[in-house]
């Protein structure tokens, strides 16, 4: 009988994937949900200061919605010089996109609780896109670690968002591979590893999916105001 | 045998020999010890902290790109210029004292409380290598408006007593005098008499009624008072009810840009209270970029309610009369490229007014890459060109300008900002360069149709 085949660990394998994703998946979702409330809560109870200057036009609000589209894309001249991360940071956010929107399992976790379900993406695309978001995530990490700007701006909350991040994709493609040790058990590390995601989520830089929508919209309505550039 | 620190070590590459930099030293301001500085540091930036800012400091991702856009950072390479760098330890104030999580931040000690040592050596990132120009805010991808938040850190500093001290002189002396460069009233008047002679116009002061109140910058008054007879000239062309005002002549707002809120209001409720005084339905303001901003989209916030007068910058006033047929002017066969003040023009929605102007005059503009919205700052706002010990650094920035302007083969450089003209002079005898920077005002003036 081979080690991983002792019914023993077999149990406690699957005692661990029920921990991940019963309680545990459900406390770090309950993190996550109230950490959101509380940090966009937090924002929306500061002060809000009224631009009472005369606008030079009107349309402020169609400019701030604008803004949260047009910052997707750098402005011409800026594009040569920041393409490296441009290109890094597109590879990672579209690479998860399709593999949290698009796998067959994820497909089933989201309608298991929001009751929406779709036809999933081949496993061969999903794959792809993992093996080149990991390695998009790997890059980064090196870039930050090496680019001066990047390396002197960088703190806790940098790696450690990098690390959540990462953890999910690797132990995915670990799980889907059946590398490194039993499916159940690399599961309940990916899923443990989501959770650990999930609670992290509202405290670190995980956020700017929320608050850069906010951000944009702001400065798109004041420069809009000016007829300035946005 | 003696021991020579590493410290310094030298540098023999300059034509002065001496040591490398050694680091940047502070200057202060008061008589408070380092805790009431600090405690005045974070609450004067506490304090201006609202929905705007407050999303601002949370949702950088430390992307770093807006490096790539400032040109104190493009031109040395120097990760310290980074733009969201340069608010780093307020950032950290933030999240320990105000973010959601603070309380978390202070229970364990996550977030250190800041020393009066970083906030000396900030001294350097929020005045010395920040002209506010905004193109940062241009390239961030999550929106924040860097520039703005500068600014809000030039509040903290100032009540600290934080601020160089060439920046505090002039902001005081604006407070005190009514200019920053001893354009006094009288002064003022005095020069608009000579300027009345030296260009056969007339210029109005202190006209009872005036449809049209006009304010100089302190460094037109002194340094380039042609401005006042050309701005004279082309509203006498147009047959306009216009004054100047000796009790709100002066448009520059040196209290902004050193961070004093109050000397800030006093300067611009100057020119709020002139134009009420004499009815003035419009305020046009001078050749200069700051002036702009400040009463144009900050005015109405430091007088409470909006303004009950239009707000124009020259340039838009000029672009205006052309457009309607109200201000012919004569052809003018010149090869000119256009410096983009940034408050104007970046931040202040203008960008097109000069180039209408131009258009008008029928000169050959070859405009500078990047142009318009993008165009490089000059280095010299934001109060920089009254910091001495920044002007290596100015100069260093400013040869991007001049590859600017090379590569447009124009041989003159038009602008509409009196600063930036200035910082370009400066720059110009430095490098002993051969392009001059004049105004498009005075073309315009000099080229009427009578």
């Amino acid at each position: 009988m081979g080690f991983y085949n002792s019914p023993n660990l077999r149990k406690l394998t699957m005692d661990l994937l029920d921990f991940a994703r019963g309680p545990a998946l459900q406390v770090a979702a309950l993190i996550f949900v109230a950490g959101l409330i509380w940090r966009l809560l937090h924002l929306f109870l500061t002060q809000k200061k009224t631009d009472i200057s005369e606008a030079r036009q009107s349309g402020s609000v169609g400019g701030g919605l604008r803004a949260i589209f047009s910052r997707f894309r750098h402005h011409e001249p800026f594009r040569k010089r920041t393409r490296n991360g441009t290109i890094l940071a597109y590879t990672i956010h579209i690479g998860l996109a399709i593999v949290v929107l698009g796998s067959a399992p994820h497909i089933l976790f989201i309608e298991s609780f929001s009751g929406l379900g779709w036809s999933p993406m081949p496993n061969v695309v999903i794959h792809f896109a993992a093996a080149l978001t990991l390695a998009a995530l790997l890059t980064s990490l090196g870039r930050r670690m090496s680019h001066p700007v990047l390396k002197m701006l960088s703190n806790f909350d940098d790696y450690f968002t990098w690390l959540v991040t990462t953890l999910p994709v690797a132990t995915g493609l670990m799980a889907v591979a059946h590398v490194g040790a039993r499916y159940e058990l690399l599961l309940a590390i990916h899923i443990l590893s989501f959770n650990v995601f999930l609670i992290w989520f509202p405290f670190g830089k995980l956020m700017h999916s929320f608050i850069a929508i906010g951000s944009r919209y702001t400065t798109g309505v004041t420069f809009t105001r000016r007829g300035a550039k946005v | 045998m003696s021991k020579v620190t590493e410290k310094y070590p030298l540098d023999t590459s300059e034509q002065r020999l001496t040591v490398k930099d050694p680091h940047p030293r502070h200057d202060t301001q008061g008589d408070m010890d380092e805790h009431e500085r600090l405690r005045r540091a974070m609450a004067n930036f506490a304090k201006n902290m609202n929905r705007t800012t407050a999303t601002y400091m949370e949702a950088c991702v430390h992307c770093g790109q807006c490096a790539e856009a400032c040109h104190y950072y493009v031109a040395t390479e120097d990760p310290k210029y980074t733009p969201i760098w340069k608010l780093e330890i307020f950032k950290q104030a933030y999240k320990r004292e105000t973010s959601p999580f603070g309380f978390f931040y202070r229970l364990f000690g996550l977030k250190r409380d800041l020393s009066i040592e970083q906030l000396g050596e900030w001294q350097e990132l929020i005045y010395d290598s920040c002209t506010m120009c905004g193109r940062c805010s241009l390239i961030c991808p999550m929106g924040i408006d860097i520039a703005t938040l500068v600014g809000q850190a030039r509040h903290g500093m100032f009540k600290a007593g934080l601020i160089p001290d060439e920046l505090h002189e002039v902001a005081q002396r604006a407070k005190e005098e009514g200019s920053p460069l001893g354009a006094t009233a009288s002064v003022f008047e005095d020069r608009a008499e000579w300027m009345a002679d030296e260009h056969d116009t007339e210029v109005y002061v202190d006209e009872d009624e005036a449809d049209i109140l006009v304010a100089m910058s302190s460094i037109e008054i002194m340094k380039y008072p042609n401005a006042i007879g050309a701005t004279a000239k082309v509203l006498n062309a147009l047959g306009e009810k216009w004054t100047f005002r000796t009790e709100g002549y002066e448009a520059t707002n040196f209290g902004m840009m050193a961070g004093n809120t109050e000397w800030q209001k006093a300067a611009t409720m100057k020119l709020i209270n002139a134009a009420i005084n004499c009815g003035a339905k419009l305020v046009v303001l001078p050749e200069c970029g700051h002036a702009y901003g400040a009463l144009r989209w900050q005015g109405a916030a430091m007088y409470g309610k909006p303004l009950p007068f239009k707000v124009q910058h020259i340039s838009e006033f000029l672009a205006d009369v052309i457009s309607s047929g109200r201000l012919k002017v004569k052809k003018v066969d010149q090869t000119v490229t256009f410096h983009d003040p940034c408050q104007v023009a970046r931040r202040g929605g203008a960008t097109e007014a000069p180039r209408v102007v131009m258009d008008a005059l029928g000169v050959n503009l070859k405009e500078m890459a990047p142009t318009g919205d993008f165009n490089w700052c000059c280095g010299g706002g934001g109060g920089v060109v009254t910091i001495h010990r920044a002007d290596k650094l100015r100069y260093k920035v400013f040869e991007l300008k001049m590859e600017q302007v090379e590569a447009s083969g124009a041989d003159t450089v038009l602008s509409t900002c009196s600063n930036c003209r200035q910082s370009y002079n400066d720059a110009k005898e430095h490098f002993q360069w051969d392009k001059d920077m004049e105004s498009l005002l005075e073309l315009v003036a000099d080229n009427l149709v009578e």
